[in-house]
């Protein structure tokens, strides 16, 4: 390609290049502070043969400048020895005076270990010979011979067996008995699912009661307000938790079969989210939603608890409420659908 | 020297039982490449180190058991509580053990290191191609020891029964029960039944402190004997070809960087653990399953996957009267799909590469623009779903509706991953292109340096911005 060519395309190229010029510079400066830092605290080299001009000055100069680093070594190392076991004094005090203070106790933990761990890299630096060491590698595939000889003893070995159909045939069904007997005990691991799961939790006529115990009626609550309720015989229980809110009676767009589910505009939901089973504790009061804090689905509190935004897919199930004629509030039977979370076989 | 003669004397009375002389003096003779990066596989081993020690220390307190108790203790403001026994060995830990608060909060952060070493170090062997033959093996028993930690560091934190932990805890269960067919099934086996329930703790609790480590343990052992068999890799470089390997060896120097390596990580752990708060389960509160904390997020390394859990419509497929949940595709499927891949990665490339035989030459990134390419276009994919995870933190950060920061992600999340691959690709094969300019035009020069001066080899520096190659070509010789 042609100089002109290649200025004329790299207008926006070159200021793309400058994201991988980041990048680069990234890995770069990685590499400059330990070649800062090779430079610093050059490694012993290795006795050398005498350089090229052979004169023996050069030789003892080189020795001397070599008895000033091991020294400066010895210095450097013994400092920061001394800094981590300071630190190891400091742990201890802070341990044995009650040990609950955890900034000292990390804080001087770790000046033990730093500072062993920096003794030990300089006097790796400082104080042993570094050479570069250039090994072969040998081949990771054996020789054909050995690999047949491998392959000849295995088959001897086979060979030797009498009978080795009949030997399969019991390793088999001898592996396959265990199998199942293991298979077996894993099942004392779980209850059926077929019930618990499928269970639509409330039976109906079951008064709707507080956390607290208390029976809820219909003069409980002001539109626009939620209370949690349970079935009275599940206080507290995490899959019965129900929302029941009141709304003004006319906004209510319930589907048809569900009309009189709502006794003075109460209606009740599962207060299971039906996304990932968090609880959907929020009521946001003026667009009638209720709202899930972990993934934020949104369910319309008008509309049967309908998904209206979020990562939720299904309604939330309803509840279908009637009232005593003390206005006491009961289930009208059970969930419309199993609470929670989404399963295969969930109708 | 008397400690000589003990010393020579023990060493032949084992020699003589077990003939090792010739396995020792190889050993200490095994030459390790010196690299930065060699570094970070190094640093994930050694915060595995911290988490059993630390782990230990905690699993003498801690007590795996959901029953409920009435909290007295030095915590006043939960003073007479309802908690469970589990969580009140927390708080005993974390207000009456001596320095339990420091090793309880070291093993966390070690945890968070060991991922992200995990992370950077399968990075790096990735943008480097170093899984290619004969070390495809380790990087199918890395990519699981990756699956083992971030299944076992949710065991962990899963484990405690304060507010957050259980609510992951329901998560996780929604999850396991969204796979279609076996879910309910496989969800009641491990779990017990629905959650809460009394069987959960205890059996997260033997597989995070037992059966998970154990995995990890013996597949770490195989991960290190293969590199011991392998050698491992050099970047390239002079002298560096696939048959020699160019290095320190491990008796005295390697063995004296890498115990400091070990004892800086430790240091780091300490200082993290002693000095930044992490998991205040006390400020949660206990777990309570009526209640919920808004802004709940999982540790870093699971966060992609609660982000793509965000980002996912809601989507209701039935297939009769079946349902597929739809945190299956983005919890259950998504995963598995990127994990497939990654498993499937060294055996795919094959197919597209030329290589022959044995590669213990790496490759540098901008060598290999396609594969460069597909790292970085991953990478993004994942980043954009771990953001998506705080996408309520990112709304409120920058003032505005959780709703259309979703939306703008949905459309960043699938769009981004392709451009930057393409620039990637672009900036890679340009890059590649003006080094091979350069290496031609300072290739020469150099020739004639060295022909006119070996000696003043010694004492160049050379340019500092140089391909490691170069600058190794400078150094050596």
């Amino acid at each position: 390609m042609s100089e002109d060519g290649e200025r004329r395309k790299s207008g926006l190229l070159a200021f793309l290049e400058l994201g991988l010029g980041f990048l680069e510079l990234g890995w770069r400066s990685i590499e400059l502070l330990s070649n800062a830092l090779d430079r610093l605290l050059p490694a012993k080299q290795s006795p050398e043969p005498l350089p090229k001009s052979g004169r023996a000055e050069d030789c003892e100069m080189e020795s001397e400048s070599q008895m000033r680093r091991e020294h400066l070594g010895i210095v450097l190392v013994v400092c920061f020895f001394a800094i981590a076991i300071l630190g190891g004094i400091g742990f201890l005090i802070a341990f044995w005076s009650g040990g609950n203070n955890t900034q000292l106790l990390g804080g001087s933990l770790s000046v033990f270990f730093a500072g062993m761990g920096v003794t030990l890299v300089l006097w790796a630096r400082l104080l042993m010979s570094h050479k570069e060491a250039i090994e072969p590698r040998h081949a990771l595939q054996s020789r054909p011979r050995e690999e047949e000889a491998a392959a000849k003893a295995f088959c001897e070995g086979v060979h030797d067996v009498r009978r080795r159909r009949l030997l399969v045939w019991m390793g088999l069904s001898g592996a396959g008995v265990l199998g199942t007997m293991v298979l077996s005990m894993l099942r004392s691991l779980g209850i059926s699912p077929d019930k618990s799961l499928y269970s639509r939790i409330w039976q109906g006529g079951q008064r709707l009661v507080t956390i607290d115990g208390k029976p809820v009626s219909l003069t409980s609550l002001q539109p626009g307000s939620m209370v949690t309720v349970f079935p009275e015989d599940q206080i507290g229980a995490e899959r019965a938790q129900t929302v029941l809110i009141r709304v003004k009676e006319q906004l209510l767009q319930l589907p048809e079969d569900r009309a009189n589910w709502a006794p003075g505009g109460y209606v009740a939901y599962s207060r299971v989210c039906t996304h990932a089973g968090c609880p959907v504790g929020e009521f946001e009061a003026e667009q009638s939603i209720l709202l899930c804090p972990c993934h934020q689905s949104t369910f319309d509190v008008l509309r049967a608890a309908a998904p209206t935004g979020g990562p939720a897919a299904r309604a939330l199930p309803q509840l279908p409420l009637t009232a005593d004629a003390d206005g006491t509030l009961r289930a009208g039977g059970g969930f419309t659908a199993p609470p929670g979370p989404g399963f295969w076989g969930i109708s | 020297m008397i400690t000589e003669t003990i010393a020579r004397k023990l060493s032949r009375a084992i020699d003589s039982r077990i003939k090792a002389a010739k396995f020792v003096r190889s050993a200490l003779n095994h030459v390790f490449p010196d690299h930065w990066s060699f570094m970070l596989g190094e640093i994930a081993l050694y915060s595995f180190v911290a988490l059993v020690i630390t782990g230990t220390y905690l699993a003498l307190f801690f007590h795996a058991s959901s029953e409920k108790v009435i909290y007295h203790g030095p915590y006043h403001p939960l003073d007479g509580e309802k908690v469970s026994v589990a969580y009140r060995s927390v708080l005993h830990i974390s207000f009456d053990v001596p320095a339990g608060l420091l090793v309880r909060q070291m093993h966390h952060w070690a945890a968070l290191i060991f991922l992200w070493a995990i992370v950077a170090h399968m990075a790096r062997i990735f943008f480097t191609a170093a899984y290619r033959k004969p070390r495809e093996m380790n990087w199918l028993i890395g990519l699981t020891l990756l699956v083992l930690a971030l299944v076992n560091g949710f065991f962990g934190y899963s484990m405690l029964d304060d507010l957050l932990s259980g609510t992951g805890l329901r998560i996780g269960y929604a999850i396991l029960l969204s796979v279609p067919v076996l879910g309910p099934w496989l969800t009641f086996l491990f779990m017990g039944g629905t959650v809460p329930n009394p069987e959960i703790l205890p059996r997260m609790f033997a597989l995070h402190i037992f059966l998970v480590p154990a995995m990890i343990a013996a597949l770490l052992a195989l991960h290190l004997f293969m590199i011991w068999r392998q050698l491992h890799t050099n970047y390239p470089g002079p002298e560096r070809t696939s048959r020699t390997i160019v290095g320190s060896r491990l008796w005295p120097s390697y063995t004296a960087k890498s115990i400091g390596l070990l004892l800086l990580v430790f240091g780091v752990i300490a200082a993290l653990g002693g000095l930044v708060q992490i998991d205040p389960v006390w400020i949660y509160g206990p777990y309570d399953p009526a209640s919920i904390m808004a802004g709940a997020q999982p540790d870093w390394y699971l966060g992609w996957v609660e982000g793509a859990m965000r980002l996912f419509p809601g989507l209701n497929l039935r297939l009769g009267h079946w349902l597929i949940p739809e945190l299956f595709f983005p919890a259950v499927l998504m995963p598995s799909l990127l994990f497939l891949g990654l498993y499937s990665w060294p055996f795919v490339e094959k197919l597209f590469s030329r290589d022959k035989g044995d590669q213990n030459v790496l490759r540098l990134p901008y060598e290999q623009p396609v594969l460069t390419a597909w790292g970085t276009g991953v990478f993004t994919f994942v980043l954009l779903l771990l953001i998506a995870g705080g996408d309520d933190f990112l709304a409120l950060a920058v003032s505005g509706s959780v709703i259309e920061v979703r939306t703008i992600l949905r459309i960043l999340v699938l769009a981004a991953p392709p451009c930057v691959a393409a620039l990637t690709y672009v900036l890679c094969v340009r890059l590649r292109r003006r080094k091979a300019a350069l290496a031609a035009t300072t290739g020469a020069a150099k020739a004639a340096d060295v022909a006119t001066d070996t000696a003043a080899m010694h004492g160049a520096e050379g340019p500092l911005i140089l391909p490691i190659g170069d600058r190794a070509a400078l150094r050596g010789d």
